[in-house]
């Protein structure tokens, strides 16, 4: 294949791009969303995403060195440490240390490195660890601290419901009225809500998608094309019945926005073309609606995102990127 | 061909039936020493007798007495669709209605979660009396706390009792057929204590019973050591 | 081929589980803790070498034709006393294996040895085959239980090793089955089918 390859004339340009580069730009995105989450949760939220990155850092760089014995280390491209940043960004702030390592490990060792390491991975490492805590420890990923108790808060953290468990309990009962107990937009927008550290505050990862757009990090194809889904899907189910949580709700709650804009975005889980990403996006947006109105778990944005990662293989098939210069096929 | 096939077949059945024979007897015994295990566990009392079962409904339902013959409450097997499949409870009420305790018979509820509830609700229902309290999940505003996380389990596993408890334990007349009031007349079909058969002495077809007729005067309860 | 050779044969180069990946049905649902493992690896050893030695027996007699449904009668007769007898004796075992029980009649490693093995090899020779088939099947299968038993709920047989708190609900559900076998494979074709 390589002596087939005609290399044309220079002079090349080379744009400048790299991994490290995009990786550090996401990170960098995720930066505000870190912030609310330290002043809605407290401390909590800072030493579970130290431990979570240091953890996946960690288990990156001992199956490189011991056991792949890879001469090159592929620990500083950055796509350990934004896997342990969303991996925290995807618990509760209050949860117990031993649980974070055990699903960096899973996260790295299992559904990355297995694999083959970046770029060969059939799913999102941070949202297969989460998964892989969400079924093995339901109890401790499930129970979510209230916000605003103070700087020093960690494992004390007193808890409480999450705007998503009071829809479903809305849904379940019937009873319109249990949706009066959702907190306010603002709160929403603030991140002054329960749930996992890093999707509290919508404003915030709000802003990181415009960074990640600015960067031409991402493309909108895949988060637009989520969001719009849900917003309609879950409207419709609104009209029929009030028992339905309203549709910006449902945008703002739960991980919706930071699964939709740094979570189903990843490079190696998402697909190629711009149609095949309107596809996923679609698919992930109607699944996550689905999930959480019928599901067992109140949360359905990161099984969605799971669930399609398996079809992109099959979406990357049927919608190939236009080739340079083609022109299309006369019948 | 069809001759040798026709004869494993019969060797085959041969084999089986004599093994039948030997192990049936074994299993029966095995499966009245756990129902009755299990009956003694939620009466929460050893010195009892056991009336034969009646279906009432989908519920199978056992007359439980004391020694003596005095009624001590029912036991009753009660099923409803869990997390996983059939959950399937075996609760014991008292004359009263109280829940005497409970063991859960058959479950697919998941390991570590809802497979909990045998041993979770123990010290929170024994005592409550689901005529009386409100016998649903904290989260549906009852004063049962749910396992922690495993609402669905909890709520089926909670529904089951109740409904027990309503078509059961909370109309007695329903459950034995025989809990007449002393004095009152009964008809002789063999049920009612008093009048234990159409030709036994005193039958009329229009018989007297002379004190409370309970399950226990079912003709032959039989007695479990 | 030599008898022990036979035997060795099925634990390693022919390992039911890791190498010709049989029997996944039962390999999957029963493996939750190795006391279920091991009892489930020992009830189809059971069945294999009885239905081996006594298909080998019978080899000659019955005609190419029907020897298939003729083999499933003898498998499924000898699953049906084992059921009988695991009911009446050994309550427990079936209290946790229950369906899966009935279920080593369509077990394909038992047809498959006795279509490839039994049925071209004398009797003494195929009761070895079952004995070490079955045995390659109880290992793998206490293997794959324990660990899962050990990472799900932190303890072996039974005995906790830390904790009782202590708790991985993946490993005792199917996700992890599924994970832990594939973990085995690699480590089985890594370092024993190697040697």
């Amino acid at each position: 294949m390589a002596n087939k390859l005609v290399v044309s004339l220079s002079p090349h340009v080379h744009s400048g791009d790299s991994i490290q580069k995009n990786m550090y730009w996401v990170c960098i995105a995720l930066v505000p969303a870190l912030l609310c989450s330290f002043i809605s949760f407290g401390v909590g939220a800072i030493i579970t995403t130290a431990i979570s990155v240091a953890a996946c850092v960690f288990f990156e760089w001992a199956i490189n060195k011991f056991m792949l014995k890879n001469p090159k280390c592929t620990v500083t491209d950055g796509s350990a440490v934004l896997t342990g940043i969303l991996l925290a960004f995807n618990m509760p702030s209050n949860i117990q240390p031993w649980i974070i390592i055990v699903g960096a490990l899973f996260a790295i060792g299992v559904v990355k490195m297995t694999f083959g390491g970046l770029g060969c991975n059939l799913f999102n490492p941070a949202l297969a660890g989460r998964a892989f805590l969400l079924i093995s420890f339901p109890v401790d990923m499930t129970t979510w601290p209230v916000p605003g108790q103070g700087f020093g808060t960690y494992l004390d953290a007193e808890t409480g419901a999450t705007p998503l468990a009071i829809m479903k309990t809305a849904f379940k009962s019937g009873d319109a009225s249990v949706l009066d107990q959702l907190p306010s937009f603002q709160s929403m927008l603030l991140g002054n809500t329960g749930g996992c550290l890093g999707e509290v505050c919508a404003a915030a990862l709000i802003l990181g998608f415009i960074i990640l757009l600015w960067k031409k990090v991402i493309t909108w194809h895949i988060p637009v094309s989520i969001l719009a889904t849900v917003a309609v899907f879950s409207g419709l189910l609104n009209l029929a019945n009030p028992v339905y949580a309203n549709p910006l709700a449902e945008l703002m709650s739960g991980g919706l926005l930071l699964g939709a804009i740094f979570m189903a975005t990843d490079y190696v889980t998402s697909p190629m073309s711009k149609n095949g990403q309107l596809v996923y996006g679609v698919a992930i947006g109607f699944l996550t609606v689905i999930i959480r109105t019928y599901g067992a778990y109140p949360e359905g944005m990161s099984f969605a995102i799971l669930i399609m990662n398996a079809f992109v293989p099959l979406i990357n098939n049927k919608f190939k990127p236009k080739r340079f210069g083609e022109v299309p096929a006369k019948k | 061909m069809l001759v040798v096939l026709t004869v494993i077949a019969i060797v085959a059945a041969g084999v089986l039936a004599s093994v039948n024979a030997v192990t049936a007897p074994q299993i029966e015994k095995i499966n009245a020493d756990n129902l009755a295990a299990g009956i003694k566990a939620v009466m929460g009392s050893d010195d009892i007798q056991v009336a034969d079962p009646q279906e009432v409904d989908a519920f199978t339902v056992y007359g439980i007495c004391d020694k003596d013959g005095n009624a001590l409450g029912k036991a009753v097997v009660t099923t409803e669709n869990g997390f996983g499949g059939p959950l399937k409870v075996l609760v014991g009420f008292s004359t009263e209605g109280d829940i005497l305790g409970y063991t859960v018979l058959e479950h697919a509820e998941t390991p570590g979660l809802g497979a909990k509830a045998g041993e979770w609700f123990q010290d929170k229902i024994i005592g409550m009396n689901p005529g009386k309290n409100n016998f649903t999940v904290s989260k549906d505003g009852g004063e049962v706390d749910a396992i922690t996380a495993s609402t669905i389990t909890s709520r089926a596993f909670l529904k089951a009792i109740q409904n027990a408890y309503d078509k059961v334990a909370a109309a007695p007349d329903a459950a034995s057929g025989a809990t007449k009031q002393a004095g009152e007349k009964a008809p002789c079909d063999g049920k009612n204590g008093c009048c234990k058969a159409e030709n036994s002495a005193g039958c009329d077809g229009d018989c007297h019973c002379e004190k409370e007729v309970t399950a226990c005067d079912i003709e032959t309860p039989e007695v479990i050591e | 081929m030599n008898n022990l050779k036979v035997l060795v044969n099925g634990i390693i180069k022919e390992n039911p589980t890791f190498v010709l990946l049989l029997g996944m049905c039962p390999t999957l649902g029963t493996t939750s803790s190795a006391f279920n493992g091991m009892s489930m690896g020992l009830a189809t050893m059971c069945v294999l070498i009885l239905s081996n030695f006594i298909i080998a027996l019978i080899k000659n007699l019955i005609p190419d034709a029907v020897r298939i449904p003729s083999y499933i009668v003898v498998i499924a007769s000898l699953v049906t006393v084992l059921q009988m007898v695991i009911k009446a004796y050994a309550p427990e075992v079936d209290k946790s294996l229950g369906l899966f029980i009935p279920l080593i009649v369509v077990n394909c490693i038992i047809l498959g040895r006795a279509e490839s093995f039994a049925a071209k090899n004398g009797a003494i020779a195929s009761i070895f085959d079952g004995i070490g088939i079955g045995l390659g099947f109880t290992i793998a299968l206490t293997c794959l239980g324990a660990v899962r038993e050990l990472l799900g709920t932190g303890a072996i047989f039974g005995v906790t090793l830390w904790g009782e708190t202590y708790g991985m609900l993946m490993f005792v559900l199917a996700p992890g089955a599924f994970l832990v076998l594939a973990y085995l494979i690699v480590l089985f074709n890594k370092y024993i089918k190697k040697a």
